[in-house]
């Protein structure tokens, strides 16, 4: 534009205000590109499915009164699970240790390639039986699922040594990039396994951070583990029957069995609501950045309009002077606006170096991935857009200055 | 100065001497507010919307990082000692709980003035009643010296012995919530309990205790913020009962730990599942058990058990937390955020300061003209910049009140509910929104102490 050489020169004669706006529109792209970003990494990580179907699942802790050998905690187990089954509205339930997003729990394994070698991949271990996959509500891609004569028994210190195992799809490309895991034998603590099934999608207890790696790697293993302290259901409700279900549950297992105990409140929780639990630490971190990022673009905008005003206020005798010469109030408008755009312009070149900065340093702290240039692309337009909303205002003023004034003193 | 006879202008009379002064550049500041409204409002939001989420952050920052034994803390140590050996550990690190066979060899070996063993667990209760239902507690299963070690307050009873912990007794102290609902509150020491079908005989209640956070089983726990376990008996009772933690277990990854099922490989194993402390008086007494601590782990090399040089830890409590992140992420990301939000309001009300300051050029001109000196220059507008940050102050602390409702959408219930609005974080709301503006009020206000009298007074000839 014809424009630019007036602008800067005047600009020269308002360096520290200049400046002061450019360092402001630089610290708040830095400080808004990041938050975005976390924002979006959260949102990102807060909606990822389990795969499994928890509009329907819903968990029992149930834990044991008295001390049970593993021989009565494996019977209990057997009966619970067959008074669960036949419950009306229940459409299956097994028991493991640990539930999709349950929290810090797990059963970390680690599986080797070869028994004498240190390479290892964890996974967390779901214990299971043949009604797991139904329960959870999740397909096999490959293979079979367990039969009834395979379903073992563990013991709270043994190692897990499953002849047969059936892992995810994620866990199976991290074991055989590029090939097929089923059919293959994999070591774990225990001694060696057969992969005879691999299931899509499907979460481990932790909700963890946003770059856990290990989220979607489970390895359900065939067998009752005999916790004397405690056993976790899961059961999945028919559809509709779900309230119903979770009310009689506990009744059923009661009437059962009264050497035991689901206490009142967190006895027992829906996978939905443990989604909300799991993941409440994340949805606060998002709402926090999105309302610090509202009010610093408010408080951006507001330092424009301050500071544009004065600037048109301070000017009013040089705008009288150029209407009087000739300029229309279209280019005195057009004056202010690309005035404007040339300092946020000013203000994101070096918000973009700040915000980089400020992504690289919040790696090496936080466990955030690194910041796509899109992010600062989007902040860039929207402070332009901010920039250009917050001047119109005073540059209307300006406008609006008659020839006149080019007459009067101040 | 006090002298200065032209400080008529503009208009106000009186109180030129020393002391007025102050007196007069505060009329002065609120009379220029007075002329520019929105300029002085839009400061004023500005500071107060930065200091106001600067502090409900901090307010939440100061809770979760808040020292929770502050008259002990430096005393209290955390004994760590490597058995995973460096193929196995986290870089190095030992693992933050020991195993048996080295938690016990610390108990016995008596180093410290207090030393005790816990592990977090969860315990059935089931009342006299048989129509009630039995219902679970979380507790831990600790050693004698636990109770005088964290100075627990005690509402009936005291603690068990040293005899109790040798003997292995069933002896419980229970929580002052649980004596309310078990006893109605009466005095039930002496009473028994059943607990997991075992009997235990009361012998304290625990007074009101809650160290937030909760740092003496963070390691075995995990959670810092929930409340203090309600059950605590003695470790070795526990362990004979072969009551198993409802804490973390963490394993060495060699598969050392045999095949073998049970109770008794699982205490012989190099599994992590109990967290010890010791009390050191004086730093003398941490030298010492440091350089105990290491005899022990090179001994257990010359034994043959540990495969490496000695490699342990001991750690206070403040090192503790630190090491445990007991500060959630949250709670950090959010003060940094909020911290560059003031800094950012800052800048902004630097530039709008600068641009009140200037438009009233021709006035400092005169002042300067007619004898003002910098320093007075200097004088009326840092005050007038303080007393737009008491305006600043009084919003940011009705925007804290505010703010503190909204903890709770960010943080955790446990964790939003230790935060607190007091008296010193309203003091320091305001010190801080003084602070910020008259920071940044320093440029403006050399600025306009710059302006030439002569140039001014010639412009507006």
């Amino acid at each position: 534009m014809m424009q630019i050489r007036p602008i800067l020169a005047a600009l020269r004669r308002h360096k520290a205000a200049t400046i002061l706006i450019v360092l402001q529109i630089a610290l708040t792209l830095a400080v808004v590109s990041n938050a975005l970003f976390i924002v979006q990494t959260r949102i990102v990580h807060l909606s990822r499915p389990t795969g499994v179907d928890e509009a329907h699942l819903f968990v029992i802790k149930n834990e044991w009164v008295g001390k049970l050998d593993a021989a009565q905690v494996d019977a209990q187990m057997r009966a619970d699970l067959a008074t669960l089954r036949n419950l009306p509205g229940v459409r299956d339930a097994f028991a493991s240790e640990a539930y999709p997003l349950g929290g810090g729990w797990g059963w970390l394994e680690s599986i080797k390639w070869q028994p004498d070698k240190p390479r290892h991949q964890l996974a967390v271990i779901y214990f299971a039986d043949e009604h797991a996959l139904a329960t959870f509500g999740i397909t096999l891609i490959a293979g079979r699922n367990f039969h009834a004569d395979e379903i073992g028994r563990i013991g709270l210190y043994d190692t897990a040594s499953p002849a047969v195992v059936i892992i995810t799809r994620d866990l199976a490309q991290k074991l055989f990039p590029g090939g097929s895991a089923l059919g293959r034998t994999v070591y774990l603590t225990g001694g060696p396994t057969t992969v005879i099934g691999i299931v899509d999608r499907l979460q481990g207890p932790y909700a963890g951070s946003t770059t856990r790696s290990i989220d979607d790697d489970q390895i359900l293993v065939p067998a009752y583990l005999d916790d004397p302290s405690h056993s976790d259901y899961l059961v999945r409700a028919q559809s509709g029957q779900f309230e119903a279900v979770m009310r009689a549950a506990p009744k059923a297992l009661l009437a059962l069995n009264r050497s035991r105990v689901i206490n009142p409140d967190g006895g027992m929780i829906a996978l939905t609501q443990a989604r909300v639990q799991s993941y409440a630490g994340d949805r606060g971190v998002a709402i926090m950045m999105g309302v610090v990022c509202l009010m610093l673009l408010l408080a951006t905008a507001g330092g424009i309009v301050g500071l544009s005003s004065f600037w048109v206020s301070q000017r009013r005798r040089q705008i009288g002077v150029r209407r009087a010469l000739g300029a229309t109030r279209r280019d005195i408008l057009r004056y202010f606006q690309t005035e404007n755009f040339l300092i946020v312009g000013g203000g994101i070149a070096v918000g973009v170096l700040l915000g980089v900065a400020a992504n690289l340093t919040l790696m090496t702290y936080w466990e955030l991935p690194r910041m796509p240039l899109t992010v600062l692309l989007l902040g860039a337009v929207l402070l332009w857009l901010l920039g250009q909303l917050a001047v119109l205002g005073p540059a209307r003023r300006a406008a609006a200055v008659p020839p006149v004034e080019a007459t009067r003193s101040l | 100065m006090g002298g200065n006879p032209v400080a008529e202008l503009p208009v106000q009379a009186g109180g030129f001497t020393a002391r007025g002064m102050p007196g007069y550049y505060f009329s002065l500041a609120v009379r220029s507010f007075r002329r520019s409204k929105a300029l002085t409002a839009l400061i004023v939001v500005l500071m107060g919307c930065g200091v106001a989420t600067c502090m409900v952050t901090w307010a939440v920052f100061r809770a979760t990082a808040a020292d929770p034994i502050p008259w002990k803390s430096s005393k209290l140590f955390v004994p760590q000692i490597d058995n995973f050996g460096p193929a196995h550990n986290d870089h190095g690190k030992p693992p933050d709980l020991l195993d048996y066979t080295d938690a016990t060899a610390l108990l016995h070996a008596h180093q410290a003035r207090r030393q005790s063993l816990l592990y977090a667990i969860r315990l059935s209760v089931v009342p006299d009643q048989q129509q009630r239902q039995p219902f679970s507690l979380p507790g831990d299963a600790v050693s004698s010296d636990f109770f005088a070690m964290f100075d627990v307050p005690f509402r009936y009873g005291s603690g068990w012995s040293t005899v109790d912990d040798d003997q292995r007794t069933s002896v419980v102290v229970i929580s002052d919530a649980l004596n309310q609902q078990l006893f109605g509150g009466a005095n039930s020491v002496g009473r028994e309990i059943a607990l997991d079908t075992h009997s235990y005989r009361i012998v304290g209640v625990l007074g009101d205790w809650n160290p937030r956070p909760r740092f003496f089983d963070v390691s075995s726990s995990g959670y810092p913020f929930s409340n203090p376990g309600q059950i605590y008996i003695p470790f070795s009772r526990a362990v004979d009962l072969q009551k198993s933690t409802s804490g973390s277990i963490v394993c060495s990854g060699d598969g050392s730990n045999p095949a073998s099922a049970g109770w008794d490989a699982f205490l012989r194993g190099e599994c992590g599942w109990i967290a010890a402390w010791v009390e050191l008086p004086t730093p003398t007494d941490a030298e010492h058990y440091r350089q105990y601590l290491s005899n022990y782990a090179a001994e257990q090399q010359r034994l043959g058990r540990l495969g490496w040089p000695a490699n342990v830890r001991l750690r206070n409590v403040v090192q503790w937390l630190d090491l445990e992140r007991v500060v959630p992420k949250a709670s950090k990301l959010s003060l940094i955020v909020s911290f560059s939000f003031l800094l950012i309001c800052q800048v902004n009300a630097v530039g709008l300061l600068l641009a009140r300051f200037m438009s009233r050029a021709p006035e400092i001109g005169v002042r300067r003209a007619l004898g003002a000196s910098r320093r007075a220059i200097y004088q009326q507008f840092l005050i007038e910049a303080a007393t737009i940050g008491v305006a600043g102050g009084a919003l940011g602390l009705a925007l804290t009140c505010v703010g503190m409702k909204g903890v709770g959408l960010v943080f955790e219930p446990q964790i939003a509910e230790l935060a607190r609005l007091d008296g010193s974080l309203m003091l320091v709301t305001l010190l801080v929104a003084i602070a910020a503006t008259v920071i940044a009020a320093f440029y403006p206000t050399w600025r306009a102490a710059q302006v030439q009298p002569a140039w001014q007074l010639k412009s507006n000839g």
